[in-house]
């Protein structure tokens, strides 16, 4: 049943062969045997999953009409608030936080029938590539357990990948969903910006941020997404524009497909294997009648540069209400009000998470906001102008999700700037605001799994699946999992 | 560019960060390499080209004036770390 | 003591008369128990949005509108982040580099005439919450409201454009009548739903022409109008004495290297001398008004701008408005105070001080004025009427003109009345007394059982009666004392209980003492 993708679960409990419960009970047994290892989940709570699962098993035995993921358990990434449930965010200064509302993605779920099964780790506010910003503990690769599953959202996607999970929910502001699914071997998605709402999304960076699914296929994620995504009067962001049936069309090909290929996604920094992956499932689309043509996206080299101050000039601010006031961990001893919140702020946040808000502060700070978070600003036009441009020549824009496959923990941990550079391409698409996903294309001859990188245009998520889903009907890596 | 030891003081002050006097060289260190590599957006051209804070084109989105639901005093305050009576409870302002 | 000029801008904060806030559906009304009008968005708990009120907009746009501001086309917010307990986000969502509306005017009255007061800008943002210091809080603690958190607030910022304290005491005042008129705002100071801050400085005049500017104060929790008023002269004359004291003293000097011009003038500021011998800069400061001592605290000296690190909130969206939407402004305004008060000049021909006396009490008051008049045809006598009578009977009842139980018609009935039958001023003031409980003119005076004696046979007979028995009255009239006539008017009257025709009775008291 492990095996088995959340369509074929619906399936086998429409057909009667599983119940809600035996689903959810199954999850909950692999997570209690791997989890210990693998250190997905925060939080779980298994007589809470079961009495979930129940009900569903009830409404359904009553005959009532149930929603598209009923009985589908579904991870959480500890960014998304839950309602009368601690939310963390992997950070101290959240550790007792309990919101008094769900996201509006947890809502929908619930409307789903979905059952939350639990909330998973990730880097503290979302800010790293590895999980290894996590206050509470590392995440490890199913693939590998000395190897990172990526991040920020590493705990949803080795969830997944460890199948304790059929479906996950991550948030990506810079990658933080592609990059976890490249390492993990699954498939990842980053709706455009204003698709899915982000009310209860714990920000980061606010004009960056998107929740999307994760899961082991590309039929899966588009029913997550079409349970997720759609308007939300509570996020001014998020567009009142139907949301199209994904899973309806999905398996009709895009035809004719032109697929840009940008010569900045394989420039230096490249590993080879991961090249050599990507170019094979071009070879794929080729093969099914695509047409590859040579695109330039010339700004791209600097989404990093740029992301670094738009998302910590965000983040930032966004992180300036943890102070020990009205929520949140307040020090012990201290002497007056602003020593409290200095260090409450000092002991509740981590360094990765100190020096973004040091970097985004910076960048905003008079006498610097002009040539660091403007000039950021217009570079990022010029960004989303070459993707402009590239979408008016082809469909998708193809690539690798991550320069190379899972790096070893600890790898990266001293250096920064070289963990920033794992995002560097997945980066533009959320300072553009376009859609992306990854979906597994190979493997290195280490055993590592690899991401091919599909971008489409806003709001061009049907396309893009369409796209992908090509590409999974002619392949089997999607159905690769981990030897435990 | 690159930020001083002071620099970064002052810019811990501003973000109300208690950074201890041996992570201020870490910090300092990390933030330069990081600022070393920001600075290669210097070399874009960007005459005439317009900041994009927001990658959707989307305005005039309002909510119409209408009561919503408030929290109990007690919801509200559940999460305070520290409560008198009704209110949150700070050190006193003045008492810096 | 040394001439100088004062400088004074305004900085004033309105609450928009909204139900609920500007970005979540919490109430917005005044005086609630401490955090029970609060939810996740206004607490800024994690993972929370807001979205603009449209209502909001809208009043803040109707204020611009009337304030003759230029209105943007496309305007949008910005964060501004600062560290303080009242505000639980730690920024406030506010408008920096595109505010909605810029560079409009208000129109006062000065004792030289009518002047236009400059307005920089108007902008929409939400307000912060309470602190308590005081004991309930004990020694240690402050405690925090956040009821009022994220409430509307339009800040309007006037040019320096005032140059007494009475003058920004009336600018206050034109500026709550006209929110108040076109409801945008209650402008209650009682409630802070008005609130003031005035930058204030003195530009003291040099025998070469030119100006030495003192320090900008900028005076803070200014509650009420006197307040406003009282502490900008003590302010000015603090800052002129305190420039005098520090000149003579050799600790401040004119900087020249620095002027700049300000109107038509230059002006120098002045620079401090430090212990190491160096010229610096005066800071600038804030300044507390205590109303109790009656004097300016200086609470803090600004020895730099503070950093906001404003940038562009990215939780919002940029607002648009276009032509149509503001002419359809223009055109629900209606009429503005200023235009009132202008066209009851022309079209009734009351005075200046009639007219502004009655458009201040409102667009209400003015409609009811205007009704006594088609009701009678007497403008002068409606206005005497109302602004006298009328008003002072609402102010003793705290009525609004809308509660009045006395009808414009039924008034204007009354002064018709008195013009036909010649009913005195203190008799017909004791009918208007009956007809507040809802009665007509004629009602009240059947009521009363007036009976205005207007026989020309009758009151010749007494007048003569009167003459008779005034010997002492009539001589002093043959003296020249045209006063004495009052005796023998009011002997008719007391014959009469007040109910003789008064223009009748002086024309035949007249006519019989010239013949005496
Ligand atoms: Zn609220």
């Amino acid at each position: 049943m492990l095996d088995l993708t959340a369509t074929e679960l619906l399936q086998r409990q429409a057909n009667g062969d599983s119940s809600a419960e035996s689903i959810t009970q199954t999850f909950l047994a692999q997570f209690r045997q791997h989890d210990s290892r693998i250190r997905a989940f925060l939080h779980v709570d298994e007589a809470d999953a079961i009495e979930q699962a129940k009900a569903i098993d009830a409404k359904r035995k009553g005959g009532e009409s149930l929603g598209k993921l009923a009985g589908i358990p579904v991870a959480v990434k500890d960014v998304l608030c839950t309602k009368g449930r601690r939310t963390t965010c992997g950070s101290k200064i959240l550790q007792n936080f309990v919101p008094p509302y769900d996201a509006h993605v947890i809502t929908k779920l619930k409307e789903a029938d979905a059952i939350l099964i639990g909330k998973t780790n990730c880097d503290e506010f979302a800010m790293g590539s590895s999980t290894e910003n996590s206050a509470y503990q590392t995440t490890r690769n199913p693939w590998d357990l000395e190897r990172t599953p990526g991040g920020s959202s590493g705990g949803s996607a080795a969830s997944v990948a460890a199948s304790q999970a059929p479906l996950a929910l991550g948030t990506d502001t810079g990658g933080s969903i592609r990059q976890p699914a490249s390492l993990c071997g699954i498939v990842g998605m980053k709706p455009s910006y204003g698709r899915v709402s982000r009310f209860g999304l714990i920000a980061y960076g606010s004009s960056l941020d998107q929740v999307g699914p994760f899961a082991q296929d590309v039929r899966d994620a588009a029913l997550l997404l079409e349970v997720i995504a759609g308007h939300d009067p509570r996020d001014s962001t998020c567009v009142n524009t139907p949301v199209p049936p994904y899973t309806a069309m999905l398996d009709e090909p895009i035809k004719p497909l032109t697929i840009g290929v940008a010569k900045q996604f394989f420039g230096k920094g490249l590993d080879s294997e991961v090249e050599q992956a990507v170019r094979s499932a071009l070879k794929v689309y080729e093969g099914q009648g695509a047409k590859i043509k040579d695109i330039s996206l010339p700004h791209s080299p600097y989404a990093v540069a740029v992301y670094y101050l738009v998302a910590t000039a965000e983040a930032s601010s966004n992180l300036a209400r943890y102070d020990g006031v009205h929520f949140g961990h307040r020090t012990e001893k201290f002497a007056g009000l602003i020593d409290m919140v200095k260090k409450s702020r000092g002991e509740g946040f981590g360094a990765e998470v100190k020096r973004r808000i040091m970097l985004g502060t910076y960048a905003l700070s008079s006498g610097y906001i002009d040539a660091y978070y403007l000039k950021a600003l217009k570079v990022r036009r010029l960004i989303r102008q070459d993707f402009d441009q590239a979408f008016a020549q082809c469909d998708v824009v193809m690539g690798p999700t991550s320069p190379t496959a899972a790096f070893k923990i600890g790898e990266k941990a001293d250096d920064p700037l070289a963990m920033y550079l794992s995002d560097i391409y997945t980066i533009s698409a959320n300072l553009a605001g376009i859609c992306g996903i990854s979906i597994p294309c190979g493997f290195t001859k280490s055993g590592l799994p690899i991401g091919l990188q599909i971008l489409g245009g806003p709001f061009a998520e049907e396309k893009l699946l369409r796209v992908a889903r090509l590409h999974e009907r002619e392949t089997d890596w999607h159905k690769r999992r981990p030897a435990l | 560019m690159s930020l001083s030891p002071d620099e970064v003081r002052k810019v811990a002050e501003l973000a109300r960060l208690e950074i201890s006097d041996a992570e201020v060289d870490t910090i300092a260190r990390q933030l330069n390499a990081i600022v070393d590599y920001i600075n290669q957006l210097q070399q874009v051209s960007t005459d005439g080209v317009e900041p994009l804070a927001h990658a959707l084109d989307l305005h005039d989105v309002f909510r119409e004036d209408l009561p919503g639901e408030s929290l109990t005093e007690d919801e509200a305050l559940a999460n305070a770390p520290a409560r008198k009576g009704n209110f949150y409870s700070v050190p006193a302002v003045f008492g810096d | 003591m040394m001439s100088y000029r004062t400088i004074i801008g305004l900085e004033v904060h309105v609450q928009l008369l909204t139900r609920t806030k500007l970005f979540c559906g919490c109430a917005t009304t005044f005086g609630l128990p401490p955090n029970s009008a609060t939810c996740a968005v206004c607490c800024g708990l994690p993972g929370t949005l807001p979205v603009m009120n449209r209502t909001a907009f809208q009043l803040a746009l109707k204020a611009a509108v009337a304030l003759n501001c230029t209105i943007a086309t496309f305007t949008k917010w910005d964060r501004k982040n600062y560290y303080y307990p009242d505000l639980p986000k730690n920024y406030q969502i506010s408008q920096y580099d595109l505010p909605f509306s810029s560079e409009g005017w208000l129109e006062i009255e000065t004792p030289a005439g009518a002047r236009k007061i400059g307005i920089i800008r108007a902008h929409l943002e939400e307000d912060a919450g309470k602190m308590l210091h005081d004991e309930r809080a004990g020694k240690n603690d402050s405690l925090v409201d956040l009821n009022r958190t994220g409430t509307p607030l339009l800040e309007i910022v006037s040019h320096p454009d005032m140059e007494t304290a009475e003058e920004a005491k009336a600018y206050l005042e034109e500026l709550r009548l006209l929110l108040r008129e076109i409801g945008v705002s209650d402008c209650e100071m009682q409630e802070g739903s008005l609130r003031c801050d005035a930058n204030i400085n003195l530009h003291v005049p040099q025998p070469d022409g030119s100006f030495v500017a003192t320090p900008i104060i900028e005076v803070k929790n200014l509650n009420t109008f006197r307040g406003v008023e009282r502490s900008l002269k003590y302010e000015s004359e603090r800052q002129a004495a305190e420039l005098q004291r520090n000149l003579d003293a050799g600790v401040w000097h004119v900087d020249a290297t620095r002027t700049s011009k300000f109107r038509d003038y230059r002006v120098s500021p002045i620079t401090q001398r430090k212990s190491d011998g160096a010229l610096g800069p005066v800071s600038k400061a804030t300044a507390g008004w205590d109303e109790r001592t009656g004097r300016t605290e200086i609470q803090r000296r600004k020895e730099e701008a503070s950093d906001y690190c404003y940038f562009p909130e990215p939780d919002l969206v940029p607002v648009t408005v276009d032509a149509d939407t503001l002419e359809r402004v223009r055109a629900e305004l209606g009429e503005l105070p200023a235009a009132q008060k202008t066209r009851l000049q022309s079209q009734y021909g009351l005075p200046v001080y009639d007219a502004g006396v009655l458009s201040r009490q409102g667009r209400a008051f003015v409609a009811y004025f205007e009704a006594v008049v088609k009701q009678c045809g007497d403008a002068k006598e409606a206005c005497n009427w109302t602004m006298n009578d009328l008003l002072s009977t609402l102010n003793d009842r705290k009525l609004d003109i809308k509660e009045s139980s006395l009808s414009p018609e039924n008034l204007g009935e009354l002064i018709s009345e008195i013009q036909a039958t010649g009913l005195n001023k203190q008799r017909a003031r004791e009918v208007y007394a009956v007809m507040l409980d809802g009665l007509t003119a004629k009602q009240a005076i059947d009521k009363l059982g007036f009976k205005v004696v207007a026989d020309e046979g009758q009151l010749l007979e007494l007048v003569r009666k009167a003459i008779a028995a005034n010997p002492k009255a009539v001589a002093d009239f043959k003296k020249g004392k045209v006063k004495a006539a009052d005796a023998i008017k009011g002997f008719v009257m007391r014959e009469t209980k007040g109910m003789a025709k008064t223009e009748m009775v002086q024309q035949l008291v007249m006519r019989e003492l010239a013949k005496e």
